[in-house]
């Protein structure tokens, strides 16, 4: 059974959690929260020991080196979540269901790692809903604010209706081929019409998961209504899972129509990239400009998927953990200032620096990791990406990924100006961070300036997608 | 075989004490940033030392009985492709050993000497911090396992050392003084980077070892003719040597370096008299089996280069009131003579005698410079002046500073059996076999050295009495100790057989004093000195005297051959008016056009496309759905088809 310990570690502590949150009584709901951390740390601990790869449930559900791995990678993320949210959840509007957050959200959890797991449709179908219905709840977690419920309803609509067009894919698949098992699919795929349909289907449904453009329309109103800690996770955790299996998927069972998912990804990169930053560059709420801004980063992950190789899948994994760190550091910031002020636009910023100096330098280098600028951790990320999509001769597609990495120079400098040069004749007052905040975004600081250093990291990932490609 | 791998901590001491030292330096006292960075820096002179110990007495040697070259500590920094990697690590062989030992020793002695020296100054702690930043990035330079690493550090090197030049940045010239040197010098690197490129380029390496080993790629790759009659492995070694120049302060890329002497006193001694404009030299010496086998004629520009600077240097010295851009130009005539040194060695045994001769004498030339120069600064610290001028007549007031002083002018001048003699000697020797017209122009350079340093002596400590307005005294403990110190080396580095040691191909071999040569050395030495005494020992109009004499030739030397003047002919009237304007132009009108069109596109797109996001969720599901569609259009129906 130590084949499926990162699911199984993180179904013990959702019961622990469940039982304790039953015993507790109303007003000391709080005593929870360093539980739910200290258990989710010793899972992302114990999930960096060695494991072995295997399959189960006669290869529904697959282990690897490299599924580990990422769900290591999504652990760790979602530890940061928890470190991060501990301030908010405090607030006297929250106190009674604390919990909830938790449960809800290693739920989802349970459900990406199953879906990163999962050699079969079904399985991978599965994984998808249990790590999509809950977040609709997050996103309603302020129910008492409007938008926060907006943002709710809108995502499960959504939601609902890509898983719609996503079974629609899948059905196809199954009819044309006979089977749910990726590795029987594998060889059927022929690229018939009918499976190019199906591909299609099956790739709107991700495409929502992503949110890539045309299917990142719920994606700004739902960042802007759900809490800070709930738009983070959305835009790094729910997205790099879906980013993980899509990219398997892609490279395991399409691989014989990769040119025509190549073609497809080309139109979607521009126009993710170009939308993402264009709609980025026109927003005052930072929640939006950063769901704007993770927009046009999933436009960029997906070139290295379009690079087909051992390299590109490597290169994916790097951006995303990369941008897991820069992503967190500057919704940490913007969290917690929300939750203090509750200031959440670009003007509110001006002249932060001057109050709040050591937050305004997180938040510019998280800011300066997710515009690429050397020697952060972003700028290998990136220029990792770049490589690969031009030893793969895309070098038409890395040069306007070139041109709008420089347009979002300009949005991402907007910010720091405002922080460092303008002036304000009402800053944001200065105030102390709890030791959480602190610990979280210094551990998004350290991953950004380390992972950049340390090739290592790097190399790690490469050796373990060997057998991916 | 020992293990070598701690040397690691050589490199990360000296970046750790600046990180501690930048952080947390304003919170304690100033004498305590001092205090951590000499006793941080002391540790690594020990390590240095243990290290050169182990390596040449302790270390088995090679089967043919040359000292080994291999790398101690090695980790893989950047992967760019399976061939081409950066790495960063420590390398050793006899002259990276030998350049920790210089690095590490004179660094020691100015950061002792910079407590007294910068007692009381503004930004003492981050003087110290930029100290620890210096030795990081040079100790880095010398131990580069590859010309990759050597070149990122070589630009630490050179941020560092800007930023010390330019340490009191209150003041117009010390900001100008650091901007033309960090300008200058990355000009000079624009060609080392070219150089690197082709080198890498053509051998598919950066690792010293492959490159400088027998079967070195550079040696059968790149010979053939490319442009201008020179092998494309000819003209990247031109180039590289082009970086080298630049940080060396060869003509004509040398101006900078005069103007460099701004910065603090024991900044000069330690970047611009000891370690960093001797990079070049160890550049050429490091790459110095490509130079010899694969570009002769790259290797017989650095033998002219250095011949010229090195003489064109001393007559400038000769003019000069400033007593630190005399020893400015000295450096710069010095380091041309060991530039002469490598240009004129062959490889192997006595063959190499100029390689062996050239790093001899940047070992004991460290000393020496070191010394004059930190002793030039407890003289202006004494009087308040850097002109000769206002000098004269110190023996008395400065008894400690005069006699170090003393020594290290003897030392340069070749009088033996002090350091500079023996190492001088050497270069000589080898400049003879190779040359006798440079030959000569070197002897010439070794009297004017004499000359121009006793001149520098006698002026300051003997000449006419001056009147002070406080009598000058001798300076503090913390800097007279480290004159002390390296006084020692002054008198007694000559005495180490160099040969046995550090040599071209890594084998010991037996140097003679040759007194054939050694002899008219001393001899012009001496003459040097007798004219300097005569000249100024007393006040005389004698100099005056020969410098209308000599009419304009001696006021283009004052003027330094009007070099300056000459650089900013071409750039202010050539460059910027027939050149940038046009170009300024064009960007202002035609390029800025085209960016405030293409922003103006930009915004107005953003704003045209704004609508689709309405909030509408009928809207999102109609895009979603119809994206979805246009899909299925565009790849079912196209595609397939």
């Amino acid at each position: 059974m130590l084949i499926m310990r990162h699911e199984l570690l993180l179904i013990v502590i959702t019961v622990i959690l469940l039982v304790v949150e039953i015993f507790l009584p109303n007003t000391r709901k709080r005593k929870i929260i360093l539980p739910a951390i200290l258990l989710m740390a010793a899972v992302t601990v114990i999930g960096f020991f060695p494991g072995t790869p295997g399959i189960l449930f006669g290869g529904m559900y697959q282990s690897t080196q490299l599924s580990m791995l990422l769900k290591n990678i999504l652990n760790v993320g979602v530890l940061i979540i928890f470190i991060q949210s501990v301030d908010w959840l405090k607030q006297d509007q929250n106190k009674e269901k604390i919990s909830e957050f938790y449960l809800l959200m290693l739920s989802t959890l349970i459900g990406m790692n199953y879906m990163i797991s999962s050699g079969n449709f079904l399985m991978f179908y599965l994984g998808l809903e249990l790590a999509t219905i809950p977040i609709a709840a997050l996103a309603a977690y302020e129910r008492f604010k409007e938008k926060s419920a907006e943002a709710g309803v809108k995502l499960i609509f959504i939601s609902a209706l890509s898983s719609g067009i996503l079974l629609y894919g899948l059905s196809m698949i199954y009819g044309t081929t006979g089977t749910m098992y990726f590795a029987d699919v594998a060889p059927l795929i022929t690229g018939a019409p009918l499976q190019v349909l199906a591909f299609i289907f099956f790739f709107a449904g991700m495409a929502f998961k992503i949110s890539l453009v045309p299917f990142h329309l719920w994606t700004a109103d739902v960042y802007e209504g759900s809490p800070v800690n709930v738009a983070s996770y959305l835009s790094v955790i729910s997205k790099g899972a879906a980013v993980f299996i899509f990219t398997i998927i892609l490279y395991t069972v399409f691989t014989k129509i990769a040119v025509l998912w190549s073609e497809v990804l080309y139109v979607i990169i521009i126009l993710t990239i170009t939308v993402g930053n264009l709609f980025a560059m026109r927003q005052q709420n930072l929640k939006r400009f950063l769901a704007f801004s993770s927009i046009a980063q999933a436009g960029f992950i997906l070139l290295g998927i379009i690079s087909q190789s051992q390299v590109g899948m490597t290169t994916v994994i790097y951006f995303v953990l990369v941008y897991i760190f820069s992503n967190l550091g500057a919704f940490g910031v913007v969290g917690i200032i929300s939750n203090r002020t509750g200031k959440e636009t670009i003007n509110d910023y001006d002249g932060l620096y001057r109050t709040n100096p050591k937050l305004s330098l997180v938040m510019m280098l998280a800011l300066f990791s997710l515009a690429g600028i050397p020697p952060l951790a972003g700028f290998f990320g990136k220029f990792f990406l770049f490589t690969a999509g031009a030893k793969q001769g895309y070098y038409i597609l890395v040069l306007i990924a070139l041109i709008n990495t420089i347009i979002s120079l300009y949005y991402y400098l907007l910010v720091i100006k405002a922080m460092f040069l303008n002036n304000s004749d009402q800053p944001i007052a200065y105030f102390k961070s709890d030791n959480y905040t602190r610990l979280g975004l210094i551990l998004c600081v350290a991953g950004i300036v380390v992972i950049g250093f340390t090739s290592s990291v790097y190399e790690l990932i490469y050796n373990l997608s060997f057998g991916l490609y | 075989m020992i293990d070598f791998s701690y040397t690691a901590w050589i490199l990360l001491l000296p970046i750790f004490l600046f990180i501690v030292i930048g952080l947390l330096g304003n919170r304690f006292k100033p004498i305590v940033s001092g205090i951590v960075g000499t006793s941080g820096l002391f540790i690594i002179w020990l390590l240095s030392l243990v290290t050169a110990y182990k390596y040449f007495f302790v270390l088995e040697k090679a089967a043919d009985g040359s000292f080994l070259k291999f790398m101690a500590f090695n980790m893989r920094w950047l992967n760019l492709t399976d061939k081409l990697h950066i790495d960063m690590g420590v390398l050793l062989d006899p002259i990276s050993v030998m350049m920790l030992i210089v690095i590490t020793t004179v660094s020691l002695m100015v950061h002792l000497y910079s407590i007294g020296y910068m007692h009381g100054e503004k930004g003492f702690s981050r003087f110290f911090a930029l100290l620890s930043l210096f030795s990081f990035s040079m100790l880095g330079l010398v131990v580069a396992t590859n010309i990759f690493q050597m070149y990122v550090f070589w630009e630490l090197v050179g941020v560092s050392s800007y930023l010390l030049i330019g340490f009191y940045y209150t003041k117009d010239s010390a900001v100008a003084a650091s901007k033309k040197a960090f300008i200058v010098t990355r000009f000079a690197d624009l060609g080392f980077l070219i150089g690197i490129l082709m080198l890498s380029y053509v051998t598919g390496t950066f690792d010293f070892i492959t490159l400088t080993g027998p079967d070195s790629p550079a040696l059968t790759s790149g010979q053939g003719v490319w442009f201008l009659g020179l092998s494309t492995m000819t003209w990247s070694m031109i180039f590289v040597f082009m970086g080298g120049a630049g940080k060396s302060a060869m003509f004509p890329l040398h101006i900078w370096l005069p103007d460099a002497m701004e910065g603090p006193t024991p900044v000069s001694a330690l970047i611009h008299a000891a370690t960093m404009v001797v990079a070049g030299v160890y550049l050429v010496a490091r790459l110095f089996p490509i130079y010899v086998f694969s570009a002769p004629v790259a290797l017989d520009i650095v033998m002219w280069v250095g011949a010229f600077s090195s003489i064109f240097a001393a007559i400038i010295a000769c003019t000069q009131y400033d007593i630190k851009r005399v020893l400015a130009y000295s450096t710069i005539s010095q380091i041309g003579l060991m530039m002469f040194g490598l240009g004129v060695s062959g490889y192997g045994g006595h063959e190499g005698l100029g390689y062996m001769a050239s790093m001899f004498h940047l070992f004991t030339h460290a000393f020496f410079k070191a010394l004059l120069f930190l002793g030039a600064g407890a003289i202006i610290h004494a009087v308040h002046s850097n002109y000769m001028n206002d000098m004269g007549g110190l023996h008395k007031n400065l008894p400690i500073t005069h006699a170090t002083f003393l020594i290290a002018c003897l030392a340069i001048a070749g009088v033996p059996p002090l350091a500079g003699f023996f190492s001088k000697d050497e270069i000589l020797a080898a400049g003879s076999e190779r040359s006798l017209l440079l030959y000569w122009v070197e002897m010439i350079v070794s009297g004017l050295t004499a000359f121009y340093m006793f001149r520098l002596y006698f002026s300051i400590f003997w000449g006419k009495k001056q009147e002070y307005h406080q009598t000058p005294h001798e300076a503090p403990k913390t800097m007279t100790i480290p004159l002390m110190i390296l006084a020692l080396g002054a008198l007694l580095a000559g005495l180490i057989p160099f040969s046995n040691f550090v040599t071209s191909d890594r084998l010991p071999f037996v140097s003679h004093l040759d007194m054939g040569i050694a002899i008219p050395a001393v001899l012009v030495g001496l003459t040097g000195i007798v004219v300097a005494a005569f000249f100024y020992l007393k006040e005389t109009d004698i100099p005056d005297k020969v410098f209308k004499a000599l009419g304009s030739f001696s006021q283009a030397a004052f003027h330094k051959f009007y070099i300056d003047e000459l650089y900013l002919f071409i750039t202010k009237k050539i460059i910027f008016n027939y050149i940038s304007r046009p170009v300024a132009w064009f960007d202002r009108h035609i390029v800025d056009g085209a960016m405030n069109g293409l922003a103006y596109i930009t915004n107005e797109t953003s704003d045209r496309i704004k609508k689709l996001q309405s909030g509408q969720l009928q809207q999102y599901a109609l895009v979603f759905i119809s994206g979805a569609l246009l899909l299925v259009l565009l790849f079912v129906y196209l595609w397939t088809s």
